[in-house]
């Protein structure tokens, strides 16, 4: 091996990331090579020097405190998400405004359907307010889909439906009915869309409501259930999920 | 798949609180300042409790540390695009040969480490977590693949032009 094979070669080696055989070659070269032999020196006390120069930082003991009290006495769904003072008591407020209102509209015993919907879109309007739409921004299905691998224990259908104005713009994991699941997220000119999915329990019969503004459409699909919400009006979304089904 | 609370939070003590360390760190290299950092672990902490479910053993650490890069990269995203307009891997191959690497090892020898963080915090953001990954955390490159979401060759080339900048930055420095 020469020089110029050796170089990009050298990284790897002092990683301790070669297999043998190549490490083994590239051992046999230094021996002969002043050049290379420099460089590889060169790379060690670069690396000794990061690591031995005190460069990483510590987690401060009171966010250790905030982190594992936040886990300790708020339920998963409902942990506060930003440590700013102020827009802490601003979502906060936001939040029990929202659930008072929530509360005085809804009747007393209120359905398992509604309480999805009502979860749903709560998701929805929090993924649009906290910043978080996206853990993946693409618009090609093909980084979506396989960006869920390993995530989740199932694969959403990721379809992208530019041609038909519904473009798919990313997706994230959220948490619904008391799990993970996939959220993938489409835009219709100025209202977006998110599609929650994840593996059906039951077979559910598929709906189409109006609630809070908010439509909230249920389908199963190959044993998935999709819950799409959007403030897009009931006829677009239905036309939404209808290419979604196909 | 369901959990009690208590169960989560025994979890969370397991596969989360023993990294958050290696949360902080990277967190605090993405974004530059301790108060943005604190924000950053916090939120990265508490969506790995709401995600513990889809935790399916291995390496706890990169899988934190990958909820701790996507949850950063949001963050810049909204607060400091300017940041994420970096160079492409290809584009800044074609800006440096490639193949020259240095061996001033005398600058590095002196270099402390203000100069080491400033040097560091020069890097695109791309590069620079690559090196924290490997340099300061120790991982392989499988790993930091996994966490920064990018092929394995793409690690490899991205550790070499950020060993290759920081070293230059550092000769320059050596030689004022």
């Amino acid at each position: 091996m020469n020089c110029n094979e050796i170089h990009p070669l050298l990284h790897a080696y002092v990683d301790s990331e070669l297999d043998l055989m190549r490490s083994l070659e590239v051992e046999r070269h230094l021996k002969t090579c002043a050049g290379c032999m420099a460089i590889k020196r060169s790379l060690h006390s670069l690396h000794s020097n990061l690591r031995h120069s005190d460069l990483s930082y510590q987690a401060p003991e009171a966010l250790r405190q905030r982190i594992r009290q936040s886990v300790g006495s708020a339920p998963a769904e409902n942990a506060p998400r930003n440590s700013r003072p102020w827009m802490w008591q601003f979502l906060t407020l936001g939040a029990i405004g929202f659930a008072i209102v929530a509360l005085m509209l809804q009747p007393v015993g209120i359905s398992e359907g509604d309480r999805l919907a009502d979860e749903a879109i709560s998701n929805h309007v929090r993924s649009l307010m906290a910043g978080h739409l996206m853990d993946v921004a693409s618009t090609d299905q093909h980084t979506v889909k396989p960006w869920f691998n390993g995530k989740i224990d199932f694969a959403p259908e990721v379809k992208d439906f530019a041609a038909e104005g519904f473009p798919l713009i990313g997706g994230r994991l959220d948490y619904l009915n008391s799990q993970t699941v996939a959220a993938l997220v489409y835009h219709r000119n100025q209202h977006t869309i998110n599609v929650f999915a994840w593996p059906a329990k039951s077979a559910t019969a598929d709906t189409t409501q109006d609630r809070r503004g908010y439509t909230v459409i249920n389908r199963n699909i190959n044993g998935l259930h999709y819950t799409i919400v959007s403030d897009l009006n009931t006829k677009e979304l239905s036309e939404f999920a209808k290419l979604f089904g196909e | 798949m369901h959990m009690s609370a208590t169960d989560s939070q025994a979890q969370f003590e397991q596969v989360v609180v023993p990294h958050l360390d290696a949360a902080y760190n990277l967190a605090r290299w993405l974004a530059g300042n301790d108060h943005d950092a604190e924000d950053i672990a916090q939120e990265a902490s508490l969506r790995a409790f709401r995600f513990l479910s889809g935790f399916r053993g291995g390496n706890s650490r990169s899988w934190l540390l990958t909820i701790v890069r996507n949850t950063a990269y949001t963050w810049l995203k909204q607060n400091r695009p300017q940041t994420l307009v970096s160079v492409s891997d290809e584009e800044w191959l074609d800006m440096e040969d490639s193949t020259t690497l240095t061996s001033q090892s005398s600058a590095l020898h002196h270099a402390d480490r203000d100069v080491l963080r400033a040097a560091l915090e020069e890097l695109p953001v791309e590069f620079r977590e690559v090196l924290i990954l490997r340099e300061l955390e120790g991982l392989s490159y499988k790993e930091i693949a996994e966490v920064a979401d990018a092929p394995i060759g793409t690690v490899m080339s991205r550790l070499a032009r950020a060993r290759k900048q920081l070293q230059d930055y550092l000769a320059k420095k050596g030689e004022k």
